[in-house]
């Protein structure tokens, strides 16, 4: 066991720490789930990208800093602690990049890429339709072959797209073979969202912004690859026709296990909560709001020291697998309470509009999207603990 | 950075468990409690030990693992002892490796002031010749004046305030006191008043400073235990509902008992790398070791808790029996999520580190 930093490593946060502080904007961006906020947010991401801040861990060539699992963590931990923005672009960096890396011929690596890293595109992630939530298996949007035409025909919707009107592409499943049932005949598509046969409609979420949108196809048509750059701007597959459950589930078990949600941004919110909890001692904090800031506190390390333990494995080639399922349902549940614990510490000031209780609404999403946690704790049941499935 | 075990204390810990899973069955176990009929089965008159289970682990060389190599150990750390301890809980052994092996190892390398004395100790322990038990009679640390099996020990080690006493069993006045686990056949030391310079194996700041590290390490002791124990009772309660039908199904099927588990699992998974930490903590002396252990016991307590009580549910009618096990893994979570510290006392104290009350 050694749980110190190497040099290097720390000659790593140093850079990252001092990049950050010199550039992170003050006073915090709004929300970028807004439009206007939503422009913010690019700027930071070009700037981010200018540095090859954006993409630590890819490889120098898209864009990235070829940084180790490790590196990643410190960065995460260090943008977070300065209280760096949300980043906009996080759908397509962490769960459609995987899966690039992963599926992408060197062609679409190369074309779509360094266009993520450097947030010209923008990527939204289309999974859920309005009978397809926690039951991914049961899309029914479709895309019809034309052989004519050479290429694909999309219809169908989606839905609870997250910032889905402010982006300009789409990732999702849609069913390649009409004879087909669940978890079979899907295809891995990446779509545009201007032009014909695309309709993006945006709608306010829980906290009022209009973070959410419904996308309606109707007809929109992808080209076949023939592997040049005009052809992939107008969407493309990833892997194999009728393969794209097995590709999308390589991208759910990232969005779900390390990559979505580093430990850094749990403890800068736990070390907020305890400075909100400081300023009340001697001035009314009770022993029973103490001790539940020590446990907030305390569940905030353990997943901090969850996740070293989880990169000590993958860094000597061990798979994560079913375990992502406790990742995913210990941070989400454990960023609700964090923020109720604040919300308690300010007794009637907390429906009063601000950061706690923006941070409590957005954090309440958390056990519901990648899967809801009900799902995940069957996942951990049957496939870490061993019950049986039916 | 590598939060992980090395090869080798992985190789340790898997013949240990072996070794315990041999020796420290729930016949072995039942046959350590005084009374046959609590213990639902054995033929009673047991004094809280697993001698087959200790004396295999003498051999190996377990208890020794922290002693000095110049007193015979293996002079290794908390770090390799930690985990042979969730082992040690996996299995539920009542003996006192933690005692012998972790606290008052603790409490002898730092008695500097009667270093013959304590090397002869420290010796004994190596050869797997003593036992030892604890209690913190008063001091800064949370009171804790059982010691399990006390009169099958050689010595016990008193913390008194800025004295630290190390006093034969037979010598102090012994009060017998019925725990819910009867393997640990328990016994109350109060404040001893006839303690005398005799038996002190350190005093003044020396003293407070090593009791404070050796309640440390007893508290991370049961936190470890405590882990095992919880992953034993999920283990158990994993087997019967995959094995037991209700409604023509196996009810491990249903969703409302895959959550259950999943919980306790959850608390569980999440209060280990506590419990590694703080054992890396203190290995190394760093010096929010204290903090690190607190958090660990604190959580390892509640999740134990959370595991025995979805155990019991989902067990139902049998696993409120004394003749089915899990009784004898369920008793002792309760007595170990309380002993050294319970969650309240190291949630305090972590709190008072972060708010600075």
């Amino acid at each position: 066991m050694d749980l110190t930093w190497s040099e290097s490593e720390e000659a790593f946060r140093t850079e990252a720490r001092s990049w950050l502080e010199s550039n992170v904007p003050t006073p915090a961006l709004p929300s970028g789930d807004t439009k206007e906020g939503f422009a913010l947010h690019l700027d930071w991401e070009h700037r981010l990208a200018a540095d090859n801040w954006s993409v630590v861990s890819w490889p120098k060539a898209f864009g990235g800093r070829d940084a180790s699992l490790w590196e990643w963590l410190i960065f995460e931990e260090e943008y977070y602690r300065v209280g760096g923005p949300q980043r906009v672009t996080q759908n397509g960096i962490f769960l459609l990049a995987p899966t690039i890396f992963e599926f992408g011929t060197p062609a679409q690596q190369e074309y779509y890429l360094p266009r993520m890293s450097s947030a010209v595109d923008l990527w939204c992630q289309g999974w859920s339709e309005p009978n397809a939530g926690s039951d991914l298996a049961a899309v029914r949007s479709k895309a019809t072959r034309d052989d004519a035409a050479g290429g694909w025909r999309l219809s169908g919707q989606k839905t609870w797209t997250t910032r889905g009107a402010f982006c300009n592409y789409l990732f999702g499943l849609f069913r390649t073979d009409p004879e087909s049932e669940r978890h079979k005949g899907m295809t891995y598509f990446m779509v545009p969202l201007e032009g014909d046969g695309v309709t993006v409609r945006g709608f306010g979420r829980l906290d009022g912004d209009e973070g959410f949108a419904e996308v309606f196809f109707d007809d929109l048509f992808i080209p076949d690859d023939d592997g040049t750059a005009a052809t992939m701007a107008r969407g493309g597959i990833l892997g194999e026709v009728n393969q794209g459950w097995g590709v999308a589930m390589a991208t759910t078990s990232s969005e779900r296990g390390l990559t979505l949600r580093s430990p850094g941004r749990f403890q800068a919110t736990a070390t907020r909560l305890v400075e909100l909890a400081r300023e009340q001692v001697g001035n009314g904090l009770s022993e029973q709001m103490a001790d539940a800031v020590a446990d907030a506190w305390m569940d905030a390390e353990a997943y901090s020291l969850f996740t070293l333990s989880d990169v000590s494995g993958v860094v000597e080639g061990k798979a994560m697998g079913a375990r992502s399922s406790y990742n995913k349902i210990f941070w989400s549940e454990l960023d609700v309470r964090l923020h109720e614990v604040a919300l308690d510490l300010l007794g009637p000031s907390a429906e009063l509009d601000g950061p706690w209780m923006k941070g409590y609404q957005f954090a309440l999403s958390g056990p519901i999207y990648a899967g809801t946690n009900e799902i995940q704790r069957n996942i951990v049941a049957e496939r870490v603990l061993g019950l049986p499935r039916k | 950075m590598r939060f992980a075990l090395t090869e080798e204390q992985i190789e340790f810990r898997a013949v240990v468990r072996g070794l315990l899973a041999d020796t420290c069955g729930p016949d072995e176990l039942r046959a350590a409690w005084p009374d046959a009929e609590l213990a639902g089965g054995g033929p009673g008159g047991g004094n809280g030990r697993v001698p087959g289970a200790w004396s295999a682990l003498a051999e190996m060389g377990v208890l020794g693992i922290m002693v000095p190599e110049a007193n015979g150990g293996l002079e290794m750390t908390q770090e390799d002892l930690v985990p042979l301890l969730i082992e040690a809980g996996w299995a539920a052994l009542p003996d006192p490796v933690s005692a012998t092996a972790g606290v008052a190892v603790t409490l002898l390398a730092q008695a500097t002031d009667s270093e013959k004395r304590a090397g002869e100790l420290l010796a004994g322990i190596a050869a797997g010749e003593l036992s030892f038990g604890c209690a913190f009679l008063a001091g800064r640390v949370a009171t804790s004046n059982f010691v399990p099996a006390a009169t099958s020990l050689d010595q016990i080690l008193l913390c008194v305030n800025d004295q630290v006493h190390v006093v034969g069993p037979a010598s102090l006045p012994l009060e017998r006191v019925q725990s819910v686990d009867g393997a640990r056949d328990l016994f109350r030391i109060d404040l001893v008043d006839q303690l005398d310079n005799s038996t002190v194996l350190l005093t003044g700041e020396a003293a407070e400073s090593a009791t404070r590290s050796a309640f440390d390490f007893a508290a991370l002791g049961a936190a470890a235990e405590l882990i095992g124990l919880s992953r034993r009772m999920l283990e158990m309660t994993v087997l019967y509902a995959t094995e037991r039908k209700q409604f023509g199904v196996q009810i491990g099927s249903f969703q409302a008992v895959k959550h259950h588990l999943t919980n306790a699992s959850l608390a569980v998974e999440f209060a280990e790398p506590l419990v590694l930490r703080a054992a890396n903590s203190l290995a190394l002396g760093n010096p929010q070791a204290s903090v690190h252990v607190s958090m660990a016991k604190a959580k390892a307590s509640a999740a134990a808790k959370a595991a025995a009580a979805a155990s019991l549910q989902v067990h139902g009618a049998i696993g409120y029996t004394v003749e089915y096990d899990l009784h004898l893994y369920m008793k002792r979570s309760w007595a170990l999520a309380g002993e050294f510290g319970d969650v309240e006392f190291h949630r305090r104290r972590v709190s008072d580190e972060l708010l600075a009350i």
